[in-house]
C-alpha cells in the first residue's frame, strides 16, 4: 500500500548519540498501538545538519521539522500529527530572538543560507538504499562517464570546474588526478581519506553515514580517469556507524555490479575495500594514511616522493578526503561551468563548515565559497547564547588559527583565510566569545598536536614539547617576556622543518593567537591576570 | 545492473521522493478532523490509498488535513491539480473514493455528482 | 572466535594486520592484545615480531595490557573542553573509582580518553566500546553506566 506519511528520522551519530533511537523505538510502538504501520513510512536518513537540536524528524509530505525530540513525544506525533493532522507546537523550532514559531524545516534560517552539494543528500534519502540514491541522480554521472568521456574528459571537467582539494591543502583536485593519469605504472590506486581527526570537524563523518553511495560511485569515475582497478577508503576507527553504513553501500555496489568487472557492461573494473585506523591522528597526513592502509605503523615519510608517483605500495596513487570526492558525481551531471559559477575567483563551489563552541546554532553547514563569517556566526548560526559578544573563531582546528573580530566580515576562502595567517583546513569553526582565554586555547591545541606528534622528526616531537613548557609557564603567570619571542621563533621554526603537515602547522594556533591577542599574552605574563578568568584558576 | 535498469529504478524513485517531499502531480487531502473520523474519513483514506496502490499510480500524493469546517459534508476530499482549481469532494464511501481514482486521477474527468463545491 | 579462526578469516598479507589486531583484542574479555597473540600473528603473517609490537603499540586503540570488558573513551578534544569534558571525566572518574587508563576492580571498565568522536555539536561526548552517548550530564552517565552494569548481570 502506498504510505501517506514519510518520516525521515535523523540516524546521523549526533541524533542517535542523544537518544534517537530510544525515540524510534517508542514512535514505532506508538504506530503499532494505532495500526498506522502500513500508512507511515520510517526512513533513517544521514544527519540533517542541525545537530544540536537533535534527535530530529521531519515529516513529509508536510514538511513539518520537530526537534529534541524524546520517546514520550512519539505519542503526541502519532496522535495528533498523523492521526487528526494537528502540528505538535511544542514541538516545533523557535528562532531564537524572535521566538517565532518555525513549522517548514525550509524555513529554518540555519538551512535558508545554505547551498548543498556535498550534503545534497544527507537527511533527504535512506543511506543503505541504493534505490533511493539512483532516485537522487545517483549513478547517472557514472553512467554519462562510461557513455559519453574518455578519461581526459572526465579530467578536463574536473579542473574547468575548479574543484580544490577540501581536506586542507586546497589543492587543485582536476591537476591531481592529471598527475596520477600521466604518471607511469601499470598499476594505480584510488584512495579515500576518511580518517577525519581535526577536532570539531564532522563533515566526512556526516557524507560517509548520510550518503556513502556518493563516495563509491566518485572513486569509481576516479579510478576509470586515473586508471585505478582498486581503491580504498581509509575511516578512522572512531566512526563506527560510518564504517557500518559504507559497508552496507559497497556490499549493495557489488550485489549490482557498480563495483566489480565490467560495470554496467562497459568493461570497467573497479574494487573497493574499507580500511579501518585504530586510533592514530597522524594517520590524517597522506603518507601516514598510505601506510596505516599496508598495515605499517602510521608514520609520514618525507616529500617528495608524491603520491601521485609513489604512493600506496610505492605504486601510483590518488587520495583525495571524502569531501571533495562528494562534488564529483555534481560537477560531471551539472558540469564545470555550473559549479565554478558557485564562490568567489579562486575558491569554487561550496564549503562544509562545522559550527561548534559558543553559538546557538551547532552542526553542519554548507555555504558557497566567500560567505562572510558574519554571515556564519549571526545569520546562520544565530548568534552566541546569552547575547555574548563574538571574540574569535577558531577556524581549520589544531592546523589552523584565529580569525578576530576585526575581521568579522572576511569572506571565508582560500585566500581571504590565508591572508589573515590561517587556512580553511578541514572546516572546523569553533566560535568564542570573551569567556575564552586565547592562551588557554592555544595550549589546548597544542596539547593536542603534541600529544598526537608521531615522534618520527625532531621538530615536532621536540619542538612541541618546548612550546608547550613555555605556554604553560605562560598561563601559569612564571614566565619572562623575552620567552614570548621564544615561543615565536619556535614555532616558525618547527613549521619550516617539521618532516609533515602534522608538525609544520601544529604551532598555528600559537603563533595565530600570539598575532592577535598579544597583549593577552602580556597580561598573563607581567600581570599575572587572565581577562577571561581562566588561567590562574586552574590547579592543573 | 545495466544501464536500462538504471533509468528505469532512477524514474521510480524520482517519483516516489518526489511524492515524499509532496510534488506529485495530483495532491488529495483526505480531511481527518475528529468529525471527519467519525464519519467514516478514514476508511475513505485506506480506500484511496489502496486504490493507488493497485493501480500503482505513483504522481499521486495522499495526504490528510485537520477539520475544514465544512462538517456535514465529511468525509471530504480536496483535490489539488497543478495548473487548476481546488475541487472538493463531499459524502464519500469508499466506494466513491475509489471512482474518484477512477475517473478522475486516472481518466482525468471530475465526478460531478460527488461534488461540493467547485470554486 | 577463537584466535586461529580469527587468522584464518584473513589472508596472510601484512595489509591485514590490523584489522587482525582489531578482531582478536575485541573477541577477548579483556580487550588487550597477549603476547600470544603477537607471537601467533607475526607467524601467520610472517612478518617480525617487533613489527607486530610495533603497530600493536603506535595505535591508541590497542592495548597489550588486560583491560575491561568495556572500554569508556571521554573526548577531551576542544569543542568537547568547552562544554565541560572535563567535569564529565572527573565524575566518570569518581563513579567508576579509576584514574585514566585504571580498569574498575570487577573489570568491567577501562576508562580511557579519545581525539575528536566528531559528535560535536552533542558534546560533552563519550564512545562506550562502539556506542556513542553526547550531551552528558552525571545523571545521563550513571544511567549508561547502570545500563552496562545490568546487561551483564541481567
Amino acid at each position: 500500500m502506498a504510505k501517506i506519511y514519510n518520516l525521515l528520522l535523523c540516524a546521523g551519530a549526533s541524533c542517535i548519540s542523544s537518544g534517537g533511537y530510544s525515540f524510534r523505538d517508542k514512535l514505532v510502538e506508538e504506530l503499532k498501538k494505532h495500526k498506522l504501520e502500513g500508512m507511515v513510512n520510517i526512513v533513517e536518513t544521514g544527519c540533517v545538519g542541525i545537530c544540536e537540536l537533535g534527535p530530529v524528524v521531519i515529516v513529509y509530505p508536510d514538511g513539518v521539522f520537530y526537534k529534541k525530540l524524546k520517546p514520550e513525544d512519539a505519542k503526541d506525533i502519532v496522535e495528533e500529527h498523523l492521526l487528526k493532522g494537528r502540528v505538535v507546537q511544542r514541538l516545533l523550532y523557535k528562532e531564537k530572538d524572535s521566538e517565532k514559531i518555525v513549522q517548514q524545516a525550509t524555513q529554518i534560517p540555519f538551512f535558508q543560507k545554505q547551498l548543498k552539494i556535498v550534503l545534497r543528500n544527507c537527511g533527504i534519502i535512506d543511506p543503505e538504499s541504493l534505490e533511493e540514491y539512483i532516485g537522487k541522480d545517483g549513478y547517472s554521472a557514472l553512467a554519462k562517464v562510461l557513455t559519453e568521456m574518455s578519461p581526459e574528459d572526465v579530467i578536463k571537467e574536473i579542473k574547468d570546474s575548479g574543484l580544490r582539494g577540501r581536506g586542507g591543502a586546497g589543492f587543485p583536485t582536476g591537476l591531481k588526478w592529471e598527475l596520477v593519469r600521466n604518471s607511469k605504472g601499470d598499476e594505480k590506486y584510488v584512495v579515500c581519506n576518511a580518517d577525519e581527526g581535526d577536532p570539531g570537524a564532522f563533515m566526512d563523518r556526516s557524507v560517509l553515514e548520510g550518503d556513502p553511495f556518493s563516495v563509491i560511485e566518485a572513486m569509481t569515475i576516479a579510478g576509470y580517469a586515473v586508471g585505478a582497478k582498486q581503491g580504498y577508503v581509509y575511516v578512522r576507527a572512531e566512526y563506527p556507524l560510518a564504517i557500518k553504513r559504507l559497508k552496507s553501500a559497497i556490499k549493495k555496489a557489488y550485489e549490482e555490479n557498480l563495483l566489480g568487472k565490467n560495470i554496467f557492461g562497459k568493461g570497467l573494473d573497479f574494487d573497493l575495500e574499507i580500511r579501518v585506523g585504530a586510533g592514530a591522528f597522524v594517520c590524517g597526513e597522506e603518507t601516514a594514511l598510505m601506510h596505516s592502509i599496508e598495515g605499517q605503523r602510521g608514520t609520514p615519510s618525507p616529500k617528495p616522493p608524491f603520491p601521485a608517483d609513489k604512493g600506496l605500495f610505492g605504486k601510483p596513487t590518488l587520495i583525495n578526503n571524502v569531501e571533495t570526492y562528494a562534488n564529483i558525481c555534481q560537477i560531471i551531471l551539472k558540469g564545470s561551468k555550473w559549479f565554478s559559477s558557485i564562490g568567489t575567483e579562486k575558491s569554487k563551489g561550496t564549503k562544509v563548515f562545522a559550527l561548534a563552541g559558543e553559538i546557538n546554532n551547532t552542526g553542519l553547514v554548507e555555504v558557497p565559497m566567500g560567505t562572510t563569517l558574519r554571515e556564519m556566526v549571526y545569520e546562520i548560526g544565530g548568534g552566541l547564547p546569552n547575547n555574548k559578544k563574538f571574540k574569535a573563531a577558531q577556524i581549520g582546528g589544531p592546523s589552523g588559527g584565529c580569525i578576530p573580530a576585526e575581521f568579522i566580515d572576511t569572506p571565508l576562502d582560500y585566500e581571504s583565510v590565508k591572508k589573515l595567517g590561517t587556512i580553511i583546513g578541514s572546516g572546523g569553526l569553533i566560535i568564542m566569545s570573551e569567556d575564552t582565554c586565547m592562551v588557554d586555547l592555544a595550549k589546548y591545541f597544542l596539547e593536542f598536536t603534541q600529544d598526537e606528534s608521531c615522534g618520527k622528526c625532531p621538530p615536532c616531537r621536540i619542538g612541541t614539547k618546548k612550546m608547550l613548557e613555555i605556554l604553560d609557564r605562560i598561563s601559569k603567570g612564571r614566565a619572562k617576556q623575552e620567552e614570548l619571542d621564544l615561543l615565536i621563533h619556535l614555532g616558525e621554526q618547527i613549521c619550516k622543518t617539521s618532516l609533515c603537515g602534522l608538525g609544520q602547522t601544529a604551532p598555528n594556533p600559537v603563533l595565530s593567537t600570539i598575532r592577535y591577542f598579544k597583549d593577552e599574552y602580556l597580561e598573563h605574563i607581567n600581570e599575572k591576570k587572565c581577562r577571561a578568568g581562566i588561567c590562574f584558576k586552574k590547579k592543573k | 545492473m545495466k544501464l536500462e535498469d538504471l533509468k528505469k529504478i532512477r524514474e521510480k524513485m524520482e517519483k516516489e521522493t518526489n511524492l515524499r517531499e509532496g510534488k506529485g502531480r495530483i495532491k488529495a487531502v483526505v480531511g481527518m478532523g475528529t468529525c471527519g473520523i467519525a464519519a467514516g474519513a478514514r476508511e475513505v483514506l485506506s480506500a484511496l490509498l489502496d486504490e493507488i496502490s493497485k493501480r500503482n499510480l505513483t504522481d499521486i500524493v495522499i495526504t490528510q488535513s485537520g477539520c475544514r469546517g465544512l462538517c456535514d459534508r465529511e468525509p471530504i476530499v480536496d483535490v489539488y491539480e497543478e495548473g487548476k482549481e481546488m475541487i472538493t469532494y463531499g459524502n464519500l464511501t469508499p466506494e466513491k473514493a475509489r471512482r474518484i481514482v477512477a475517473e478522475h486521477f486516472v481518466n482525468g474527468n471530475i465526478v460531478k455528482d460527488l461534488l461540493v463545491s467547485s470554486k | 572466535m577463537d584466535r586461529e579462526k580469527i587468522l584464518k578469516k584473513y589472508e596472510p598479507t601484512r595489509e591485514n594486520l590490523l584489522y587482525i589486531l582489531h578482531d582478536i583484542q575485541n573477541s577477548k574479555d579483556e580487550k588487550y592484545l597477549s603476547e600470544d597473540d603477537l607471537v601467533a600473528v607475526s607467524k601467520y603473517l610472517k612478518v617480525s615480531r617487533s613489527e607486530v609490537m610495533g603497530v600493536a603499540t603506535f595505535y591508541t586503540m590497542f592495548s597489550v595490557k588486560k583491560r575491561g570488558h568495556h572500554i569508556v573513551r571521554v573526548c577531551v578534544s576542544p569543542p568537547c573542553q568547552l562544554m565541560g569534558s572535563d567535569t564529565v571525566f572527573n565524575y566518570l572518574k569518581k563513579t567508576l573509582g579509576v584514574k585514566e587508563g585504571e580498569t574498575t576492580d570487577d573489570n568491567m571498565f577501562t576508562l580511557e580518553t579519545s581525539s575528536c568522536l566528531g559528535v560535536c555539536a552533542v558534546a560533552p561526548a563519550m564512545m562506550v566500546d562502539d556506542d556513542m552517548y553526547g550531551n552528558l550530564t552525571p545523571e545521563k552517565i550513571d544511567e549508561i553506566i547502570t545500563k552496562y552494569r545490568e546487561k551483564k548481570n541481567g
